[in-house]
């Protein structure tokens, strides 16, 4: 290869390189200044406004119940996170360290439930929430990720598990160490970071989710973020962009730095549930 | 003489905890009677009820008496009912069996000549051989009720005629079909066109997205990790923030740029003298846009696993491959593809059967739109998922979503169990044993 048609590919790939940043930038930069453009929508073909505003935010806090969404997310994405991982990390310790009646057909059960697409129970669990009168309630919809999350995850940390030597385990158990303690003592330390990964999904999820929250919480008290978000950009007030944006925004930090933090667990968590199905 | 062994099981049999009393273990005898007489008590007749309203789904119709409406037997909750009463039965019938096995063991050693486990003992063997079913109980108790429940009552719905406008509870009531609802799908000539036009656009819309993304990813991965190219953190930090911001954010904000009035995009060609496309009532223009929207999300996952692989290369692969005389192409072709695509295909299919079923992009997106009339309650950049949604909370068509539900699951589940057949962890001998 001359040095010259070296020195031309590099500048192409420079080129590209470029281009994909403007692209990848352009749509968070757009909902940036839309959070503080004044308005109800941005100029594309003038990108910078004449004058910069925080009314957007105001009128978040004042007009709508935002904060209060934020809270109610904040509050589910929490409670979620433990009862997700105490359930997720006791069955898979289950499978993974104990030979018992039953195992195989368990593990069978677990690997078919993950494969049906969550929400054809989803009438299911409406009608059973009615029921037992937690419709439009976070602790209903908090059952409901936590008995979604179990299949799954208990999967992903047994695979783990699997992966872990059992001497020290046996070494303690000679030494008369219980199983509760072989596992907090010896599991668990180990696994850190695929219980890292767990807890980090089971607590991105709420933010995220759209399906359940809008199926279970009804009343505008109750609502969670990512349904209140919606329905500023899809409901009558369709026009309320900047003020999406602005909530948007206080939203996207807060998880783009848990997920910038956690970055390697989540690589890591992702390829092992390929390899270890 | 018939062994105490026999005995005790037999009387467990009769009547539960008969057994245990036999074998002098009173306290535990005493339980488990009380458990079956609690059980006959009071719930025989519910169980009746329950079982009634499951086979009938209802006799009575709500009717309107002047101004007043009597309620009839609401179809759903009976169903649901019934279900439940079926588990707890089924739960029943496995601990009557553990107590005639019960009985038979203790006769055993009894017949042997040993003394029987006082209640103490019994405990602490529970606490010592029951860890593993103690550690599972919280998790079986929610997958019974929010996973396992539900979906029985799924499937069961597709073969009832639960669906809008005449058969809804509580106003009407909903009746076992068998398999009509499947015939409809296939038979009636919309909603087969719905269906295998949905289910074509689905596959087109899984295997591209998949690939697209795939080769994106590889791309960007190969150029950043080239020789020569500086910043290379950089460029992999930067490239990273679609994946890192909300995935439901960023739908949103591209919902808006590919906005046809308004949006960023038109706004651009209308400023250079062209005219806007119709992003989101175009079908065309539609589809193409959610891939592109596809690519944007999608490409930072793969780069990132594929730089992982490709820094973890074993450097002297290349440095014999330069010994060889081998060309940038070659090395390429020879070292860096076979490996990446060996670390990287099992995820391909996770991807594949994911996308097939990626509601968020396609709902939050375009929701399914743009409109077409052809259709039953679907649009056209709707895939089965999102499609089974719409008929689930907008239409109240609960039969033909589950249906289709049933169906979309036999497609994910041939794909993931052929996967998973594929894999190590299934190849090894103490996995399932």
């Amino acid at each position: 290869m001359s040095r010259t048609g070296g020195k031309i590919v590099n500048a192409l790939i420079y080129l590209f390189l470029i281009l994909t940043a403007v692209v990848v930038i352009f749509p968070v930069l757009w909902i940036v200044l839309g959070a503080f453009t004044p308005g109800n929508t941005l100029n594309a073909t003038k990108l910078i406004p004449d004058r910069f505003t925080l009314s957007h935010f105001e009128n978040l806090f004042v007009e709508t119940d935002f904060l209060l969404w934020y809270w109610n997310t904040l509050k589910i994405a929490v409670v979620n996170m433990v009862l997700s991982t105490f359930l997720v990390v006791t069955a898979a310790y289950a499978f993974s360290r104990f030979r018992f009646k039953g195992r195989r057909a368990g593990l069978m059960t677990m690997l078919v439930l993950q494969m049906f697409p969550s929400f054809m129970g989803m009438i299911a669990i409406y009608i059973l929430l009615l029921q037992i009168g937690l419709l439009d309630n976070h602790w209903g919809l908090i059952l409901v990720y936590a008995g979604g999350s179990i299949a799954g995850g208990a999967w992903l940390v047994k695979g783990y598990f699997d992966g872990l030597p059992k001497s020290l385990e046996d070494a303690a158990k000679i030494d008369g160490a219980s199983n509760v303690k072989i596992f907090f003592k010896i599991m668990m330390p180990l696994s850190k970071p695929i219980l890292v990964f767990v807890a980090v999904n089971n607590f991105i999820g709420p933010w995220m989710d759209f399906i359940f929250a809008r199926l279970v919480l009804r009343s505008d008290a109750n609502k969670t973020l990512a349904v209140g978000l919606f329905e500023f950009v899809t409901g009558r007030g369709n026009t309320e962009f900047t003020t999406f944006a602005a909530g948007a925004i206080l939203v996207a930090i807060p998880i783009t730095l848990v997920f910038v933090i956690f970055q390697r667990y989540i690589v890591e968590g992702l390829t092992a549930g390929a390899n270890k199905g | 003489m018939q062994s105490k062994a026999f005995k005790a099981a037999l009387l467990s049999f009769l009547f539960m905890g008969l057994g245990q009393i036999y074998n002098r273990q009173f306290v535990k005898g005493i339980l488990y009677a009380i458990l079956e007489i609690y059980i006959l008590v009071f719930w025989t007749v519910p169980f009746q009820w329950a079982m009634w309203g499951l086979t009938t789904l209802g006799e009575t119709p709500q009717k309107q008496e002047g101004f007043n409406i009597v309620q009839g037997d609401h179809s759903i909750f009976l169903m649901i009912e019934g279900i439940i009463f079926l588990i707890a039965a089924a739960l029943l019938i496995w601990v009557y069996y553990l107590n005639i096995r019960d009985a038979y063991k203790v006769g055993k050693m009894r017949d042997k000549g040993e003394t029987p486990h006082s209640f103490m003992q019994t405990l602490k063997n529970i606490w010592e051989n029951g860890f593993p079913y103690l550690l599972l109980t919280p998790s079986i108790i929610f997958t019974a009720f929010l996973t396992v429940l539900p979906l029985i009552f799924g499937i069961l719905l597709a073969f009832t005629n639960y669906s809008a406008p005449n058969h809804l509870p509580p106003k009407n009531l909903v009746d076992w079909v068998g398999l009509k609802t499947f015939f409809n799908l296939f038979q009636m000539e919309m909603w087969k066109d719905t269906f295998f036009g949905v289910l074509g656009w689905t596959i087109v819309w899984a295997i591209i997205a998949t690939f697209s993304c795939f080769f994106m990813g590889l791309f960007m991965a190969i150029i950043i990790n080239k020789r020569g190219i500086k910043l290379k953190k950089f460029w992999r930090g930067l490239f990273i923030l679609p994946w890192a911001v909300p995935q439901f954010i960023s739908l949103l904000v591209m919902r808006n740029i590919f906005n046809g009035e308004y949006g960023a995009i038109n706004q651009y060609l209308q400023f250079f003298g062209l005219n806007g496309i119709e992003w989101l009532s175009n079908p065309t223009a539609a589809k193409i846009a959610i891939i592109v929207v596809n690519i944007w999300l999608g490409f930072p996952y793969w780069m990132v696993l594929m730089s992982g692989v490709m820094t973890n290369i074993d450097k002297s692969l290349y440095e014999a491959a330069d010994v060889d005389g081998a060309s940038g192409w070659q090395k390429f072709k020879t070292i860096t593809m076979p490996i990446v695509m060996f670390s990287t295909s099992p995820l391909l299919i996770m991807q594949f059967a994911g996308n097939f079923n990626n509601f968020n992009v396609i709902y939050l997106f375009t929701q399914g739109g743009p409109a077409n009339v052809n259709y039953h309650y679907a649009g056209h950049t709707d895939i089965l998922i999102s499609w089974i949604y719409k008929m689930t909370l907008d239409q109240s068509q609960f039969a033909m979503a589950s249906v289709v539900a049933i169906l979309v699951f036999i497609v994910v589940a041939s794909f993931s169990i052929w996967n998973f057949r594929r894999t190590r962890a299934f190849k090894e001998e103490d996995m399932m044993s």
